[in-house]
């Protein structure tokens, strides 16, 4: 029984650390979530826009100087503008077709964004250093030595997380926006513009996708491909969760991250493994995912 | 589904009879086929037969692929698999046990299926884009286990793979002789999915595509129905895997890698999905275009990208679809 | 019109007599013409350490070999393989069979390096790999048609896991890439450790590919007290679990961190306030001394405003030995038999700026120094791209595997 204590002690940890990746799969299967609740589409190219958030931010301070801070709040509205221009100039065009179309469509946009950047940017990585007053959140006890800008990204993406929440859930706006999803007709017979609904939610999708890019380009290294690593986890996370509400996702994100946290202390080969092996215990028991609706 | 929303809606004359010329092809279809099977006869003189064989192998497995979204209204996002592990198997057997490429090539059809089974048990549960995206997550595993798996050689792949003598009698090291084996094997293959598509179990599954609840209502059990639709296409696909790593004499984790079933979904998508002929062309086009940009770099990738929003946005009958419709047949 | 139309296709008719005399005076040319492939990864890993670059040395060291003033005609040709073996097969096909390529040159990648080195030995050419780290190329897949020239994991393995605890790291930790390649460097560093007088205290297996937070594996390696932890793999992995233990503080207590398969591009792109301490092993370094300063010089801009990496360098290295057999032996010869060009490569003893004096041994393995190196904290470097500072030198004749231990069937006969 101590053994198993101290055992425990020690995983604690990397649990923590798992709970703090959850914070990323929740992020971005909820930034999937709004979309498909919105458009009913899938947004292949959810991993190429996390990857230009990081990007962008790379680039804000490497050509002109601005910071991290601003970054955080720049970066996500840039994206988010790219974002609302895809829609605007493609999605848009696919509403009334088979929802498939949607993600061939979001998966070729992925494939030229990835290769632009690989040719502009190489393949090496840029680097992103943190600004330094994050030193000041380090976490020392004992052995264990939690850098500070990780509680940060922990304290940061719930805060999103839960404001999205809030917008969705609680808010006028996200009472009109749930009411378009189940009956877009009716509520552009009130008098509301979902056609620009739509175009908002998307971009507002994306930026939570940049925003998730911002919050990893000082842990990993800033490259092409690293959306791409990211995005079928991601898939596995969103079919697990299922696409029906809000919370799920964002629950499923960190449940997962848990998951993965302990994975990677009991048998860490198995840590990647562990989402898809849930993913088809799930299908077999829930087909609709954890939170879906059938 | 309402009509002409469905990813591959029936083509411009769905659902009229025409005159069948032979084999069960209208005569539309009878001149493609002549034109298509006189060009695999004559090309192999004038072309180079090795650059020619990847084309009939992509050509096979789109058509595999096909099966699925053009037949069944079901996006696989995960063929890669059957594809990887036909290759996998096929080139193991050949190698390793020696087996005459007949047979190793109908192994590679077998673990197509064996994998289909369960793979499309689990995902059929779900319709639409959750579908893709099973089997997408499924092909991953897939993925993770060739890294690992002691057979595969890793990231090195089974190199060397021989393409031993056909039937004991033709040596195949010839690329020529090779050329007639791969041509062979993808007449077979096509004609063995346009043999199904015309059977009555082809009949009931373009029901199901079309109308679902109708296709239950009249009392056919739809899930059996597409789970063999699956296993079928997934065979398919590990057979077109398995020529494949004969003729290149590797098997690597590219063939099992997602990319590579997003190229299937664009070669198909290029070539127009629902078409019997579309499929052959997208992945002529796809391969040529892969051949002769090589030399590019990184513009491969943006240049698929491109053509894949263009297809949907634009053309999303694909070339042999967007020709049909305007010679208002059906190809 | 009819007419019109008979003169048009009487015209056409003709063309292709017209058009196969310039082709015929290309062919007579083409007896005098060496051709050059350079196939290797344009567009995604490993574009910075070969990619265009590689291009460039090639045409550097043409340039250099004076065979042009000799009346020989040099051309190169390039292409992306893009890390797939059926595109980088296709490719060397069509070179091969078609296109009148006589040496192909560099391809990373060990899947797509094993398959080309089989296409060339079917076809007797010439092929020089300086991108794949497999030994296998020297091993069971040795050739008498290729050599591989800059380093392998077998020499990565001894110059950090052997060197590395003769300079006083002597426990060892390994984060280990689940899959063949760092199971191998894994094996083969631990083997080196040992007899060494080292000792290896745990590892760790992280999943390969997907895994991008490596700092769970970090602090169980941390736990383990080891005074270095070896990382047992490459890439992206490599550099976020760099990247990573910096930012947890892995080495603020002294424990050293061993990258198996690290480039100058990859700390270039981590910076040194990340990479400092790190220990790693090459063959070449740009600023290694005065040859390599002149040679790096020479080269000029490079592509993305790199310095030359190992594999550049390398394939600069190979080009200038085998246009020196070409020249030695005539070109009618070097062209008639790849492996009569590789033996006569093997007869002569190398140099040049970039990896010094050298030989080929039977097996094919192009035999070199290989560098023990430490990055510099961003204190010690003097200016851009002042990154390593010289632990140790492994000589030649140790840097690389015994020629009777790989297995080699040109060994034995």
């Amino acid at each position: 029984m101590e053994d198993l204590l101290f055992e425990l002690q020690l995983a604690m940890p990397q649990v923590i650390l798992g709970v703090i990746n959850g914070a990323f799969y929740a992020l971005l299967s909820l930034g999937l979530a709004v979309i498909f609740g919105m458009l009913n589409v899938i947004n292949f190219a959810h991993g190429a826009q996390f990857m230009m958030g990081a990007f962008v931010a790379w680039m804000l301070l490497a050509f002109l100087g601005i910071g991290y801070w601003p970054a955080l709040i720049l970066a996500p509205l840039i994206v988010g503008l790219v974002g609302v221009l895809m829609e605007r100039l493609m999605i848009s065009r696919l509403y009334k077709l088979d929802h498939l179309y949607g993600l061939l469509l979001t998966f070729g946009c992925a494939l030229v964004i990835e290769g632009l950047f690989r040719n502009n940017f190489g393949s090496s990585g840029q680097r992103y250093t943190p600004p330094r007053e994050f030193q000041a959140l380090n976490l020392e006890i004992g052995d264990f030595f939690l850098p500070g800008y990780r509680v940060w990204v922990l304290i940061a993406a719930t805060a999103v997380c839960l404001a999205t929440w809030l917008v969705i859930e609680k808010t006028k706006i996200g009472s009109y926006l749930r009411a378009a999803t189940e009956r877009p007709q009716l509520v552009q017979a009130f008098g509301i513009n979902v056609p620009l609904m739509m175009t908002l939610t998307y971009g507002a999708g994306v930026a939570l996708a940049a925003f998730a890019g911002v919050l990893a380009a000082p842990i990993y290294s800033v490259h092409p491909a690293m959306g791409a690593n990211f995005i079928i986890t991601v898939f596995a996370v969103v079919v697990i969760g299922g696409m029906g509400s809000i919370a799920g996702s964002i629950v499923t994100g960190f449940l997962l991250g848990f998951l993965q946290g302990v994975t990677e202390v009991v048998y860490p080969p198995f840590s990647q493994t562990v989402v898809f092996v849930i993913m088809a215990i799930v299908l077999l028991t829930r087909p609709a995912g954890l939170f879906g609706r059938a | 589904m309402a009509d002409g929303t469905s990813i591959a809606a029936s083509g411009p004359l769905g659902g009229q009879t025409e005159k069948e010329a032979f084999l069960g092809f209208t005569r539309p279809q009878a001149i493609a086929f002549l034109v298509m099977v006189a060009f695999v006869l004559v090309s192999p003189f004038f072309l180079y037969p090795v650059f020619l064989m990847k084309i009939l192998c992509f050509a096979l497995f789109a058509c595999a692929f096909n099966l699925l979204i053009g037949y069944v209204g079901l996006l696989s996002f995960g063929h890669a698999a059957y594809f990887g592990m036909g290759a996998y198997v096929t080139g193991y057997a050949a190698k390793a046990w020696g087996v005459p490429p007949e047979l190793a090539i109908l192994m590679g059809g077998a673990i197509g299926a064996a994998l289909g089974l369960p793979f499309g048990w689990l995902a059929i549960r779900r319709a639409g884009i959750y579908f893709s995206m099973i089997t997408l997550a499924l092909a991953q595993m897939v993925y993770f286990f060739s890294l690992q798996a002691p057979f595969t050689g890793g990231e090195d792949g089974i190199q060397a793979i021989p393409r031993g003598t056909l039937f004991g009698i033709f040596d195949l090291t010839a690329d020529l002789t090779m050329y007639w084996l791969v041509a062979a094997v993808f007449l077979a293959g096509f004609l063995l999915i346009h043999r199904i598509v015309h059977s009555p179990f082809g009949q009931v599954m373009k029901a199901i595509r079309d109308n679902e609840p109708r296709a239950t209502s009249l009392g056919y059990r739809v899930e059996q129905y597409k789970l063999l639709a699956f296993v079928l296409s997934a065979a398919l696909a590990g057979i077109a895997g398995g020529t494949k790593s004969l003729v290149f004499n590797i098997a690597t984790l590219t063939d099992v890698h997602w990319t590579m079933s997003g190229e299937v979904v664009l070669m198909s998508l290029v070539g127009g999905l629902g078409t019997i002929f579309g499929p052959v062309v997208g992945a002529a086009v796809i391969v040529t275009m892969q051949n002769y940009l090589a030399e590019f770099g990184a513009w491969v990738l943006v240049i698929q990208g491109a053509i894949f929003i263009a297809c949907v946005l634009a053309f999303r009958r694909g070339i042999l679809g967007e020709i049909a419709h305007a010679l208002r047949v059906k190809l | 019109m009819t007419m019109n139309r008979r003169t048009l296709l009487g015209a056409a008719a003709t063309a292709p007599v017209w058009g196969a005399l310039p082709f015929r005076s290309a062919r007579a040319q083409a007896a005098n013409t060496i051709r050059i492939g350079v196939l290797n990864d344009q567009s995604s890993l490993y574009r910075d350490i070969s990619g265009p670059g590689s291009t460039q040395a090639v045409r550097l060291a043409i340039q250099e070999s004076g065979i042009t003033q000799a009346g020989i005609n040099v051309e190169v040709v390039q292409a992306d393989h893009q890390n797939r073996p059926d595109v980088g097969s296709t490719v060397a096909r069509q070179w091969l069979d078609r296109d009148g390529v006589d040496v192909i040159v560099d391809v990373p990648t060990s899947s797509v390096a094993l398959a080309v080195n089989t296409l060339v030995r079917e076809r007797n050419k010439v092929f020089i790999n300086s991108g794949a780290a497999t030994s296998d190329l020297t091993g069971s897949a040795c050739t008498p048609n290729t050599i591989h020239w800059t380093y392998d994991t077998y020499m990565l393995a001894k110059g950090t896991g052997g060197a590395m605890v003769a300079a006083g790291g002597r426990t060892w930790f390994f984060i280990t890439a689940d899959y063949a390649f760092g199971h191998a460097l894994e094996r083969d560093t631990t083997t080196f450790v040992n007899a060494a007088g080292g000792r290896v205290v745990g590892s760790v297996r992280t999943p390969f590919p997907g895994t991008t937070d490596f700092s769970s594996f970090l602090q169980q390696a941390q736990r383990s007290r080891a005074q270095v932890i070896g990382l047992a793999n490459a890439g992206g992995d490599t550099i976020n679990s760099i990247k990573q233990a910096g930012e947890f503080r892995i080495t603020r207590g002294g424990t050293k961190l061993a990258g198996l398969l690290v480039f100058v591009t990859d700390v270039h792109s981590l910076g040194l306030e990340t990479a400092q301490g790190l220990v790693l092993t090459e063959t070449f370094y740009w600023d290694l001394n005065d040859r390599t300063r002149a040679f790096t010089q020479r080269l000029g801009q490079m592509p993305g405003n790199l310095r030359p990496s190992m594999v550049q360098a390398g394939c600069y290295s190979g080009v200038l030995h085998y246009l020196k057999a070409v020249r030695d032996m005539g070109v009618a010869a070097a062209k008639a038999s790849g492996a009569e060009a590789v033996a006569r490569m093997k007869a002569m003893p190398t140099s040049d700026d970039a990896f010094g004096e050298g030989t080929i041994r039977p097996d094919g393995r192009k035999i070199h120094p290989a560098y023990l190196f430490e990055v510099k904290t961003p204190q010690e470097s003097r200016g851009a791209w002042d990154y390593y500072k010289l632990v140790s030198t492994i000589p030649a004749n140790e840097a690389f595997r015994p020629i009777n231990e790989g297995g080699c069937a040109l060994v034995r006969s």
